[in-house]
């Protein structure tokens, strides 16, 4: 009833291919960015702000770099994580050698760094497919992994091995470092994942993006349509590790506030992977719901007990945390293997034919 | 630093054999027990296509089950009879809750389904016996302990713990036995049948669940052996689950469906790590073990990608 195209007409080839083409979308849309810049800020806690939005946001743009590389191009990648730290170290070299640039301007310059990495550990897909293609980008995890233990001078030679980020600003506000208030971050972090979003969105439906496609849904076929393998794998790559390496770059700077080596663990890769697996392979608002539902739902578990007053220890919590978030993650897998963006075009569509069933 | 890497090491490895020698068994033992849990990854991989990320936790989980028994005062036989109970109705479950509903997923569908699985299972276990690390049972089961030094040369000695050659020993039957189990019975046939084709190995009469069931159950028995000797090198704890990782370049490196396969990647990756380590590690820094591995395997793959005995990968459009 209120979700119904009918009426808007479409006269131009270019109307028809935009992002939105339905009006309610746009309208949609808007009403969700008007949440998050205006109604978020006024109404929430800093608590809020600073252990839940943040980092919803932080993973929702890791998982929508992976899902660059997962689901639109196929490539199976278990070194998110890796790739995220990349760009957290890089960004920590460059305040420490720039220290009067823009530091989000860094931030956004450290996932070039990220991206060349992710291309060289890209190499390997042109001759390994698959799951035997998952297990060598294990190589990359661990071997990072390593190297941010071991190259004193990624954190700049420290006693704690820990990278701690300075006090930064902007216009006269305190952006990144301990003393900046969440509100601060999480306009920063929103700006910065809501930009990159949209670009993403833009290029995976332009030509780059369906090339990608057609090597995700038979590689040979593609090849012989004329798309290059090397090209656009290591491209693939490359925008994956971007996207990836500025989420890790603002989990530490505008979250976090110090990372460790294990911040940036094979932990963290499984996470994004659930994030996008969950939310729908090929979705960037599928990106979304998967960052939100592995991020708050551990969260909204530990809180129950509190709310019921029951007295169990936390760490009995904790680990039934673990294990009812293990379990809803088989069930979702089993009830809709697509993910919440296809449980979200059900729902579209129902709400398109209301009140009638079909 | 050319002399450090090409020719020092190598000085050393002559100057020093007995050390040289113990590298080697540390190497071997290391493999072996990467094998170990590798087999638990093909067994289920050949039977139906499922990468089972949750082979390391299943080691963590059997061993836990069984120290766990023991502390609440089963003796230690009954306590193994009742392990392999447990993991028999973890088999069932897995099979009828996870993986019967999952039948022809993608493959990365089903992977997430076992690191799921894992989760689950880490909660689980961590619930019922506590995070903290727990001493296996190894006099209570009857394996040796204690150690032998050979003589080596004039200078030095070998010491080979007797723990390492019963777990190499058991290695060693285990995969015999498996071997006889895949190719002369009747379920072994079906199982190979099952990996062949799911649609015709259906059509000739057997059951798929049936099949799944007994796979798991097998791989949760590798797992008790590989948490048993595991548990006895270090304690048992949710660390060895990291452990579960090493077992993937070796994996890949002898091919996802060979048993054969695992067992030579697991000595080739079992030694390298040890000489490398040993030998190079110190030139970087060391800790070198973490990633060598994979590194090794990932060499190996971009000459054969479907590894060393896997099955040759035929794309067709």
């Amino acid at each position: 009833m209120f979700y119904r195209e009918a009426g808007q007409f479409k006269t131009s080839y270019e109307a028809d291919q935009a992002l939105f083409p339905i009006r309610q979308d746009k309208i949609g849309l808007g009403i969700i960015l008007l949440v998050a810049f205006v109604v978020i800020p006024l109404t929430a806690n800093d608590f809020f702000l600073a252990s839940v939005m943040i980092p919803f946001l932080v993973f929702s743009l890791a998982a929508i770099g992976l899902n660059v590389l997962t689901g639109f191009c196929g490539q199976l990648s278990l070194g998110t994580g890796a790739f995220m730290g990349v760009g957290a170290y890089a960004a920590y070299k460059l305040t420490t050698i720039f220290p009067d640039v823009n530091v989000i301007f860094l931030v956004l310059v450290s996932g070039f760094f990220s991206a060349a990495i992710g291309a060289i550990f890209g190499l390997p897909s042109l001759r390994i497919k698959g799951l035997y293609l998952a297990v060598t980008t294990l190589a990359a995890q661990f071997f990072l992994e390593w190297c941010f233990i071991r190259i004193g001078w990624l954190y700049n030679y420290n006693a704690s091995g820990a990278i701690e980020i300075p006090t930064r600003e902007m216009f006269g506000v305190i952006i990144s470092g301990a003393e900046a208030t969440p509100l601060a971050r999480y306009f920063v972090v929103l700006t910065i994942t809501v930009l990159i979003a949209f670009l993403i969105a833009n290029v995976l439906r332009g030509r780059i993006g369906r090339s990608w496609m057609m090597i995700r849904d038979m590689d040979i076929a593609a090849e012989l349509m004329g798309i290059r393998p090397l090209q656009t794998k290591l491209m693939a790559f490359a925008v994956s590790s971007y996207v990836c390496g500025v989420a890790g770059a603002m989990m530490v700077f505008f979250w976090l506030n110090a990372a460790e080596p294990s911040s940036y663990s094979i932990t963290l890769s499984f996470q994004i992977l659930f994030m996008v697996i969950l939310g729908g392979l090929g979705s960037v608002g599928g990106a979304f719901m998967g960052a939100a539902f592995i991020w708050i739902l551990p969260i909204v578990l530990r809180a129950i007990p509190n709310m019921l007053d029951v007295d169990i220890g936390a760490e009995t919590v904790e680990h039934l945390a673990f294990m009812v978030v293990g379990a809803l993650i088989i069930f979702f897998l089993i009830v809709e293997p697509h993910g919440f963006a296809r449980l979200w075009q059900i729902a579209k569509q129902k709400l398109r034919v209301w009140p009638f069933p079909y | 630093m050319l002399y450090d890497i090409f020719v020092d090491p190598f000085v050393q490895m002559y100057q020093m054999p007995d050390f040289f020698l113990q590298v080697l068994w540390e190497g071997f033992v290391a493999g072996i027990l990467y094998a170990l849990i590798a087999l638990g990854f093909v067994l289920i991989f050949k039977a139906s296509g499922v990468f089972n990320f949750a082979q390391g936790i299943m080691v963590v989980f059997a061993g836990l089950t069984l120290v766990g028994l023991h502390e609440n005062g089963v003796p230690a036989y009954l306590a193994l009879i009742l392990t392999i109970g447990v993991m028999a109705v973890l088999a069932y479950g897995i099979e009828r809750i996870v993986m019967r509903p999952l039948v022809n997923q993608p493959d990365i569908i089903l992977l997430m389904a076992t690191i799921g699985l894992t989760y689950f299972l880490i909660g689980f276990g961590e619930l019922i016996f506590g995070g903290e690390p727990k001493r296996m049972i190894t006099e209570e089961l009857g394996l040796p302990t204690g150690s032998t030094a050979f003589e080596f040369g004039e200078r030095g000695l070998v010491i080979l713990q007797h723990i390492d050659i019963a777990a190499a020993v058991i290695a060693i039957l285990m995969v015999g036995a498996l071997a006889v189990f895949f190719n002369k019975t009747r379920i072994g046939r079906a199982l190979r049948a099952v990996a062949d084709d799911h649609q015709a190995a259906l059509s000739v009469g057997i059951s798929l669940n049936q099949i799944w069931a007994i796979v798991w159950f097998a791989a949760g028995l590798v797992a008790l052996a590989t948490g048993i000797m595991w548990g006895a090198r270090s304690d048992v704890s949710f660390a060895l689950e990291i452990i579960a990782f090493k077992a993937l370049p070796v994996l890949i490196l002898g091919g996802f469906t060979s048993i054969p396969g695992a067992i030579i990647g697991g000595l080739i990756i079992g030694f390298g790590e040890k000489i490398a380590e040993l030998y190079w590690g110190g030139l970087v820094g060391g800790g070198i073990e973490s990633w060598f591995a994979y590194i090794i395997a990932l060499i190996f793959l971009l000459f054969r990608p479907q590894g060393l005995f896997g099955e040759k990968i035929i794309e067709r459009v």
